[in-house]
């Protein structure tokens, strides 16, 4: 899969406390929780994701709460791809679970700023900074994760027999 | 090759003679656990695969703790909801007002985890089950919906840091005291992805009590589950909650770990977490500066146990709640509760000016029943203190034991047990 978009910076550890706060958990309407992502950690991002479609940051991102709303909340902002230095294990399964792309590639986190326009490809897991030229590797995913992402989730991959 | 503890637990469950860190294996599951707030994504995901029933009415596990008794109209329909799915596939573990309690205190209670067993939650925090000896660890919807469809996740194995401990814990400091001293030490990250896996002659020093809130907190430094080793303490636990035999597994003499760190339990102090993460991890000793406080909360899956509500109890009884502090206690379970009733503990509290809570998560995740204001300051001892965390995200967390907790709602400011003694 190819991903391309202008970036959104967040630096380490960002949980999903921010990421979706409990006081929005009394719903499971994925527009609904979208509405309200990343609001405690930045007010630009409601209106900033509707022409950036690509989150990179630091270390440990989607720490805490296993709350998959996370994910579901940032996938329905319209966002495409999370690069990090490293994601908490809970929030990696639930990514992946939903549909949601996500690299683990810190040179790339860390050579890549706010509003740089970036290309990714998950098949031969390369990132190019459009901006800068500078490029980065990361491994691909592996086949049966890329068609879980591709079916929109581990649930539409059961149904459609591409994971078994 | 050599095992870890949680390698051998993961290794039985899988059907294979070993298993090595790295390797991706299908695991068989004890119990499969939700509460309300993750149960409904999970109901969601359960519909769509096409499943008629769970694979095991006695191992799916629900309980309403989050946002129940419930807070709104929405976390109402999110329990009716949990409620309806349990009613009709006949689920036996469902926990409704009126026989909850906070699920990690709820399931060690109800004998539902004995050692050896492997269990999933859809809580980051069900790896507490690691202190009977379980591999157990927090999961998102999806995978608890896939749990409940077939009894199975997939896992990753984990390699471990192993902890030695040593010494005995002195007067005030607990388990709370010795977790938070051990993220402060590693970060919250620092056991990403691995086991953290107690062990040593330190072990027998600690009550069950004290294991139960240092697994409960593993996730706070990234791990995938902590694990203590059994012992008779552990066996006479289970053996009083729960019919099932438990299963005994040891770490291999020669198993590997990535780091092994030696813990002097008698050299660990009060210790307090700082706003905004567990890792901000300060002694009393080292706050020089009076920091005011706006409330109190003891309770939740970390400190809600009757141990905690005892040792609170002793520091706040024939005292004073601080004038302008919000003293909030919420027992973890009813069992809790009514012990604590039938104590006298509860009047204590009241008497000293606290609000006593039936059992709920409510504060800890801001959820409900004590949230905070713009730039208000709480000390809690809950497990996280992320920005927003209690309530408006310019308010305040500072991560303690029942019995600093209990010694600040006195004194109305961060404050150690030890001022009055």
């Amino acid at each position: 899969m190819k991903f391309d978009g202008k970036v959104i910076r967040y630096q380490d550890n960002v949980d999903t406390d921010v990421i979706i706060p409990a006081r929005y958990l009394n719903t499971i309407d994925k527009k609904e929780l979208a509405s309200h992502c990343m609001e405690d950690l930045d007010s630009t991002f409601g209106e900033r994701v509707k022409s950036c479609s690509i989150i990179v940051a630091g270390n440990n991102f989607g720490c805490g709460s296993s709350r998959e709303h996370a994910p579901l909340a940032i996938k329905e902002s319209g966002v495409s791809l999370v690069i990090a230095k490293s994601f908490a294990r809970i929030f990696y399964r639930n990514a992946i679970n939903i549909g949601l792309a996500i690299f683990e590639c810190p040179e790339a986190a860390e050579g890549i700023s706010d509003g740089d326009e970036i290309a990714a490809d998950s098949d031969t897991g390369v990132i190019k900074n459009l901006t800068t030229g500078a490029e980065f590797k990361t491994k691909p995913f592996p086949e049966f994760i890329g068609k879980i992402i591709a079916d929109g989730g581990l649930i539409e991959s059961i149904r459609k027999g591409s994971v078994k | 090759m050599a095992m870890t503890m949680t390698q051998k637990i993961l290794a039985a469950h899988a059907g294979l003679d070993k298993v090595e860190a790295g390797e991706l294996i299908l695991v068989n599951l004890d119990r499969v656990l939700g509460n309300d707030i993750t149960s409904p994504v999970a109901i969601r995901e359960f519909n769509k695969l096409g499943f008629d029933s769970v694979y095991d009415i006695d191992r799916v596990t629900m309980v309403m703790d989050h946002f129940a008794p419930n807070k709104d109209i929405k976390a109402a329909i999110q329990c009716k909801m949990c409620r309806d799915f349990c009613n009709e596939k006949h689920v036996t573990h469902f926990y409704d007002v009126g026989n909850m309690g906070v699920e990690h205190a709820l399931l060690p209670e109800k004998g539902l985890v004995v050692s050896g067993d492997v269990v999933i939650g859809a809580d980051s925090h069900t790896c507490t089950y690691g202190a009977l000896g379980a591999f157990s660890t927090g999961v998102g919807s999806t995978d608890m919906a896939c749990g409940m469809a077939i009894g199975k996740a997939w896992f990753k194995v984990p390699s471990a840091i192993k902890f030695v401990l040593k010494g005995k814990l002195s007067k005030h400091v607990t388990g709370k005291d010795v977790i938070l001293h051990i993220i402060g030490k590693i970060g919250v990250d620092g056991a990403l992805y691995r086991s953290m896996e107690f062990t040593g002659e330190g072990v027998s020093a600690l009550s069950v009590t004290d294991r139960l809130t240092i697994c409960n907190m593993a996730i706070e430094a990234g791990a995938k589950n902590g694990i203590f080793e059994v012992d008779e303490q552990t066996l006479s636990y289970v053996a009083e909650h729960s019919d099932r035999k438990p299963v005994v597994y040891k770490a291999d003499e020669d198993a590997e770990y990535d780091e092994v760190i030696e813990i002097d339990l008698s050299k660990v102090r009060p210790t307090v977490a700082f706003p905004h993460l567990p890792e901000n991890a300060k002694t009393v000793d080292e706050i020089t500066e009076d920091i005011k406080i706006d409330q109190v909360v003891i309770g939740s899956c970390t400190n809600g146990f009757y141990e905690n509500i005892k040792e609170a109890a002793e520091i706040i009884k024939g005292r004073k709640v601080a004038d302008g502090v919000r003293a909030i206690i919420i027992p973890a379970t009813q069992e809790i509760y009514m012990r604590a009733m039938k104590e006298g503990l509860l009047a204590d509290f009241i008497e000293a000016g606290c609000a006593v809570s039936t059992p709920t998560c409510g504060p800890c995740l801001g959820g409900h029943m004590g949230i905070l204001a713009p730039g208000e300051r709480a000390v809690a001892t809950t497990n996280r203190n992320f920005v927003g965390r209690m309530g408006d995200p310019t308010s305040e967390v500072y991560l303690a034991s029942p019995a600093v907790a209990a010694a600040s709602a006195i004194l109305g400011k961060i404050a150690s047990p030890e001022e009055l003694d």
